[in-house]
């Protein structure tokens, strides 16, 4: 799988979490943090965390789960994991 | 010496198939709130309904057994179905809460509702039991093993709570259902698709003899919204069903979260989707039947119409299949 850009994986991200916990697209930013500034819970994240393994072919465990605070933080994650390919 | 003559067992006539006759429920007196429960726990009502979805919950007295919730909803599913007790000569008992490990409850069950001397066992596939239990009382009586079946998940979840952990006891509470099945010219129960994943068999459960349930939320959550629609598709599928075409989509009422999610995979667009846990928390191998019987007692989904059932749970453990609702 092609290593995907920055703005790519925000717009990925975007959408995932605009469909399953209904935040408009425009208030993901990459400084955003999930839970102070998204109001995301524990358990939407693992929803989140599963639908963007999906979509960028890249698995999001549990234990990593609690280290990605913000949108910056998982698209850093996966951009690591997809170069390492 | 000669070759001895080949055995040909003589084996009951095979039937076409059977259904759902009726269903029957009974939840315990006592409710309690997530208000009540604030006060034991470090917990509120807020948090319990965002993360999952309950308002309120049955707890079953201190002398209210297994087998006390069994005999109501039984005795109301036969009641429902006109079918005399006698008729019954198989009882199968879905539950992962027992009080002891012998006797096994479906006997006991049996005899208080006046069921003389049939097959009776007890069955553990936990959350997923109802369902397991219906596929077996399908195949009895396709065989020819049974002619009429009573199905039943009863479940006491609060004896193996821990009522200081509130990432279990805001969830789990008590309560049965039951359903009668029996012979059918046309199939109203479809093929069941089931399977287990052993290796995480540590997810959910009881250690010990002093121990209390114990659960990997996160982990089950993640396994409940990724696993299980496919299974669901699958038995729409094996039974010839399109999902737009169920009526009513019943799956283990485990969280309102984890129902929605895989009500969302599985695009069943014109089914009422089953959320019977608001108000009876997660009775595990009773909630099937429960949320059923209660959506068909309103007048919520129509009779004849496919619902599709959707059993999930320790094992981890999972089951699925179409049936006509009676």
């Amino acid at each position: 799988m092609a290593v995907a850009t920055e703005q790519e994986i925000l717009d990925g991200l975007a959408a995932i979490i605009d469909e399953i916990v209904g935040i408009d697209k425009s208030e993901v930013t990459p400084e955003k943090n999930f839970i102070d500034d998204l109001d995301i819970d524990s358990l939407s994240m693992v929803e989140i965390a599963v639908a963007a393994q999906d979509q960028f072919g890249v698995e999001i465990p549990d234990d990593e789960l609690r280290n990605l605070k913000t949108v910056k933080d998982v698209i850093n994650f996966v951009q690591n994991l997809q170069q390492q390919g | 010496m000669s070759a001895p003559r080949p055995l040909r067992l003589r084996m009951p006539e095979l039937a076409p198939g059977s259904r759902v006759l009726a269903f029957g429920d009974y939840q315990p007196a006592n409710v309690v709130t997530n208000d009540d429960l604030a006060k034991l726990m470090d917990t509120n009502d807020e948090w319990i309904r965002s993360r999952v979805g309950i308002e309120e919950r049955r707890i079953a007295g201190p002398e209210e057994t297994i087998a006390d919730m069994a005999v109501h909803a039984g005795g109301k599913a036969l009641a429902a179905a006109g079918l005399p007790a006698e008729d019954v000569d198989l009882v199968i008992l879905a539950t992962c809460s027992n009080e002891t490990p012998l006797p096994n409850n479906a006997a006991t069950v049996a005899h208080r509702l006046g069921i003389p001397a049939p097959g009776a066992y007890d069955l553990n596939a936990a959350c997923s039991g109802f369902c397991y239990a219906l596929s077996a009382a399908d195949s009895a009586i396709r065989t020819g093993a049974a002619r009429n079946v009573l199905v039943i998940g009863a479940e006491k979840m609060s004896q193996w709570l821990d009522w200081t952990d509130r990432s279990t006891s805001i969830i789990f509470a008590d309560g049965a259902g039951a359903a009668v099945v029996g012979r059918s010219a046309e199939p109203g129960v479809g093929p069941v698709v089931w399977g287990s994943a052993g290796d995480q068999s540590d997810r959910i459960q009881v250690k010990n003899r002093q121990s209390f349930i114990l659960q990997d939320g996160q982990a089950v959550f993640r396994w409940a919204t990724t696993a299980i629609a496919p299974v669901a598709l699958e038995a729409c599928e094996r039974a010839g069903v399109a999902p737009e075409d169920l009526a009513a989509l019943v799956p283990h009422q485990a969280n309102l979260r984890i129902i929605d999610a895989i009500a969302r995979k599985v695009k069943a667009v014109n089914a009422v989707v089953a959320h019977d846990i608001v108000r009876s928390g997660n009775t595990s191998g009773a909630s099937i039947p429960m949320a059923l019987a209660r959506m068909i007692e309103r007048g919520d989904v129509p009779s004849g119409a496919p619902a599709l059932l959707i059993g999930f749970g320790a094992g981890l453990a999972y089951a699925a299949q179409v049936i006509q609702i009676p």
